[in-house]
């Protein structure tokens, strides 16, 4: 029997979705040209990530298996509706840069992966907690690659410059081939420590 | 002429998996062998150039009459696509054996395709018209086609090269990536939209 902080912790690292599970790659290679924007786009998702597994955990006997997909499919499309209008309502600003990739969410592999490998067959409770350490470990891998692109290719984090007239930025980092660079030597990286990891124990 | 100049920005210039970020899934998992990508980049955009004629009828013809774009646009967007591709499906298993084969496993998957419902949102925000539609959605495909098929023809050669153990697979893919984006930020200059 795993412990209830497990279902929290996996997300952060061990299954993070990001770096393990390499879920949800498309928002994250395109909206994490600032830290902020990172940032903001893992709280979006986290937020419809716990209300779809939420939702989902609460009504899985009532959801016949034959339809299930359609079902978590419309579930999770309302809760990224709401999401949509909320930021449009309350951050236009984030609303503006994120665009597309709201929508979007709804076809996020993460969302639909958690809703059927464990909001389906898991307590309310259990569901709520893989919800927000996935989500957390969504939003710190996005966050973490945004602030990497953020410094190279502007010089600054979270919008505070960091250096001096002098620096010369990399623009290409904010631009699309520094997504795919700063992902995958990152993904190389973390592999090198996750086996060095393995081998010590 | 417009429509034209369009096709070729949505191929090359705008193209969906390497500056607009649609379709890395496919992209990443579905490279191995240029044969199969050849087949996902086609049935893709089949299903693509389909759906932005599906989605654009549905925005035009029963979301907009009720005023319900704004918030039923997803839900009804995300069926639509759903419902198109297990149709497709259908009548190809009925009346092209030989296409639905070597489709296989690929038309499923391609509903969630984050290329697709991009596709349908992005045509409607733009406001373009039915034909602008079906030929950004025709272009969004071909573009996908090219870059996964450069994509999968690369890693084949790539899978005798000496990649350091952790980078192999994604992260080898993801720097390869990196460096095709780069080459085709250099059509940018092609034409002026």
């Amino acid at each position: 029997m795993k412990s209830t902080s497990y279902e929290f912790f996996k997300g952060l690292w061990k299954e993070n979705p990001t770096f393990r599970l390499l879920l949800g790659m498309c928002p994250t290679l395109a909206v994490t040209n600032a830290a902020i924007n990172g940032f903001a786009m893992g709280l979006a998702t986290t937020f419809v990530l716990l209300g779809s597994n939420i939702m989902i955990a609460a009504l899985k006997k009532l959801i016949p298996d034959k339809v299930r997909i359609p079902s978590y499919i419309i579930i999770i499309a309302t809760f990224v509706t709401i999401a949509d209008l909320g930021l449009a309502a309350y951050f236009p600003d984030i609303y503006k840069v994120l665009g597309l990739f709201i929508p979007l969410i709804v076809v996020n592999c993460i969302i639909l992966g958690r809703a059927e490998a464990f909001a389906s067959r898991n307590s309310v409770g259990a569901s709520l907690l893989d919800a927000l350490g996935m989500g957390a470990g969504f939003t710190w891998a996005l966050t973490l690659l945004g602030i990497i692109r953020e410094i190279l290719g502007m010089g600054s984090v979270f919008g505070i410059k960091l250096f001096g007239e002098s620096f010369i930025s990399w623009i290409i980092f904010i631009l699309p081939p520094g997504a795919f660079l700063t992902l995958g030597l990152l993904l190389g990286l973390f592999n090198a420590l996750s086996k060095k990891k393995a081998e010590a124990n | 002429m417009e429509l034209l100049l369009l096709f070729i920005s949505t191929v090359l210039i705008n193209n969906f998996v390497l500056s607009r970020f649609l379709g890395i899934c496919p992209f990443l998992g579905v490279s191995k062998k240029l044969e199969v990508a050849f087949s996902m980049g086609l049935a893709a955009t089949f299903v693509m150039t389909l759906s932005a004629i599906a989605t654009w009828l549905i925005q035009h013809y029963i979301l907009m009459p009720f005023g319900m774009e704004r918030f039923l646009q997803y839900v009804a967007f995300i069926l639509v696509i759903a419902s198109l591709v297990q149709f497709v499906e259908m009548f190809l298993k009925k009346n092209s054996p030989a296409l639905y084969q070597s489709l296989g496993i690929f038309l499923p998957l391609i509903t969630t395709n984050c290329a697709i419902l991009g596709l349908a949102l992005l045509s409607a925000l733009n406001g373009y018209g039915l034909v602008t539609s079906t030929v950004f959605g025709f272009g969004a495909g071909v573009g996908f086609t090219l870059a996964i098929s450069a994509m999968a023809g690369l890693r084949e050669a790539m899978e005798f090269g000496d990649v350091p153990v952790p980078f192999k697979g994604v992260p080898i893919t993801l720097i390869t990536a990196a460096i095709m984006s780069m080459a085709f930020l250099g059509f940018s200059g092609l034409i002026a939209m």
